[in-house]
């Protein structure tokens, strides 16, 4: 397999095309969250909304534009935190970006279990410019649920 | 016609991705350094490194004259009236601040009456164009929104070529300033500077040229193209980086005041006030980058060796090719006039249906082939073409058809690798 096979492995390509998660609707939950993320150097964006439930991260939705990477990679976060809680989302994140920094090998330990789809992206890796790509979504998702946190607190408070 | 010269250029020798050879086809980005260069500059750091027109000795005056003679070999690139035409700066990027900010400081008084033919205010506008590089939209901005001057534009048509048909209403007795790029640096499109200079002169408004894409591709030759200021940068032109000029007319740069100050560029200094040098040594404060200053000399003579008319004239042949052939591929959309037009550069620049362009410049690197991607710093004239980004492939001296096929090739392999229904 090539280097570009590698970092375009169907996995990703599927996912680039099916889009888990993509469309901004209303988001009926406890606490709700958003956030909007650009890559400068591209100008690829992503709005990104988590929903909760106590800690559990109940629904992402979003809507975005950019390169097949960072598109894939959403889809894929998407399928892989929901419905689970803000901490394992946290340790699959962490996984995530320990990838990106594994120059295109896999991590060999049970994370790479950890990380299902998302261990498809290994193959960015090599590609230092295309590691923002990848980390997006990322981005938008912990940056959304700290607002969803945030605003679950105040509701609690207010309400 | 050119010869072959991808020798001149060591790096062109070095192999890429999968041990494929290289086809460069990002100079517009920034371009290669031929051997002329390289060692210009390795020479004078071994054999003439002195400080500049403040030390007493032979490697003071050795290294001044270095200094001198890059700027004298710049100015005749460009047809300047003189060496003192030329100011050194970082790059175009700081060049074109550099005016920006001299017709700031005038327009709060600095420089006196000597200096109010720059000064601008509320009720005047400042215009630029539509096809801008952020570098020579930016800087027009923050001065209209520092002086309340009122910035507006001239807009491209659908082949990115200017609606001179605007100049007549756009620049008007409010006018200042007019800054416009010579070249596009993303459809490769050449202005029609002298329509824009007439207008500019009707009006009594400076002109500024963004020639970065210029100077290194086609013959320029700023006194008959009649503006005000030029800007460019060293490492697009077979320079280095860190080094680039800032032309401008003497009797204009010995008032615009500067906005830089320090060591060097001052007559006399007591405690109260500073009277300044005139041009270009009132620009060009502080220490200055010597080496590349020599580096962007050498580049300047090796261009004029070969000639500008053959320069443009092979560009010319190769964005045929490139031009010609990106057309005829399914799903690939040229931004700019397609085919052989007679105001192009070897540049082009391609949106791939269904294909963003960060996905197809990694296919073309996995072939070897270098572009470049993403919206080029012209965001404005990537929204008037409908796209967030695109591809683009610029050409330069060393560029061979070759490197065209090779790039043709990869592009018309991109859809069907991300299966995109043809
Ligand atoms: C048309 C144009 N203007 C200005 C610039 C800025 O040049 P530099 O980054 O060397 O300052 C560029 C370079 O990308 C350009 O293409």
């Amino acid at each position: 397999m090539s280097s570009l096979e590698q970092m375009y492995q169907q996995v990703i390509m599927d996912h680039a095309k099916s889009r888990h998660g993509a469309g901004l609707v209303q988001l009926d939950l406890p606490a709700v969250g958003e956030s909007h993320q650009v890559n400068t150097t591209c100008g690829d964006e992503v709005t990104l909304r988590v929903g909760l439930d106590g800690d559990t991260v109940s629904s992402v939705r979003w809507e975005g534009q950019g390169c097949s990477i960072s598109q894939a990679s959403i889809s894929a976060l998407t399928e892989l935190v929901e419905g689970h809680s803000i901490e394992e989302s946290e340790e699959v994140y962490e996984a995530f970006r320990a990838l990106m920094g594994n120059r295109g090998e896999d991590l060999g330990d049970d994370r790479d279990d950890m990380l299902g789809d998302a261990g498809a992206f290994v193959g960015v890796g090599k590609y230092p410019a295309r590691i923002k790509c990848a980390l997006l979504g990322w981005m938008a998702l912990r940056d959304a649920i700290a607002h969803a946190q945030a605003a679950g607190v105040e509701g609690e408070t207010h309400g | 016609m050119l010869p072959d010269l991808r020798d001149d250029f060591p790096l062109l020798a070095r192999s890429v991705r999968n041990g494929k050879s290289l086809a460069y086809l990002d100079s517009g980005a920034t371009a290669q350094r031929p051997h002329a260069v390289l060692n210009a500059m390795d020479e004078f750091d071994r054999l003439h490194n002195g400080a500049v027109a403040r030390g007493a000795h032979l490697l003071a005056e050795e290294a001044t004259e270095a200094f001198e003679g890059a700027r004298g070999s710049v100015a005749r690139l460009v047809n300047a009236a003189s060496p003192e035409e030329i100011v050194w700066t970082s790059n175009a990027t700081a060049a074109l601040n550099l005016v920006a900010n001299g017709i700031g400081n005038a327009s709060a008084g600095q420089g006196g009456a000597a200096s109010s033919l720059f000064r601008v205010g509320p009720g005047d506008s400042i215009v630029v164009t539509q096809a801008e590089h952020h570098a020579n939209l930016i800087p027009w901005q923050q001065l209209a929104a520092r002086t309340g001057a009122t910035l507006r534009w001239i807009e491209v048509d659908d082949l990115g070529r200017h609606r001179l048909e605007q100049l007549g209403s756009v620049i008007d007795e409010t006018t200042k300033v007019v800054a416009f790029t010579h070249a596009s640096n993303v459809t490769g499109v050449v202005s029609d500077v002298a329509a824009f200079v007439a207008r500019a002169r009707e009006v009594g408004a400076l002109t500024v040229l963004d020639a970065c894409q210029s100077v290194p591709h086609i013959p320029v030759d700023v006194q008959a193209l009649g503006v005000d200021f030029a800007a460019f940068s060293g490492h697009k032109m077979l320079g280095p980086t860190g080094i680039g000029a800032l032309w401008g007319r003497k009797s204009l740069l010995d008032v615009l005041p500067p906005s830089v100050f320090g060591g060097g560029a001052i007559m006399t200094v007591t405690l109260e006030e500073t009277t300044w040098h005139p041009a270009p040594t009132r620009f060009e404060a502080g220490t200055q980058p010597v080496t590349q200053a020599v580096g962007m000399g050498a580049a300047a003579e090796y261009l004029m060796a070969l000639g500008m008319e053959d320069v443009a004239e092979h560009e010319r042949r190769i964005a045929r090719i490139i031009r010609e052939g990106v057309s005829e591929i399914p799903g690939v959309r040229l931004l700019g006039p397609v085919g052989d037009a007679h105001d192009v550069l070897g540049i082009a620049t391609v949106a791939v249906d269904g294909v963003h362009t960060h996905d197809v410049g990694q296919v073309l690197d996995d072939l070897g082939v270098a572009v470049r991607v993403g919206h080029h710093c012209a965001q404005p004239l990537h929204k008037r073409f409908g796209v967030t980004g695109s591809t683009r492939a610029s050409a330069h001296v060393y560029t061979t058809e070759e490197d065209a096929e090779r790039f043709l090739a990869g592009l018309a392999s991109v859809r069907e690798f991300f299966g995109v229904p043809a």
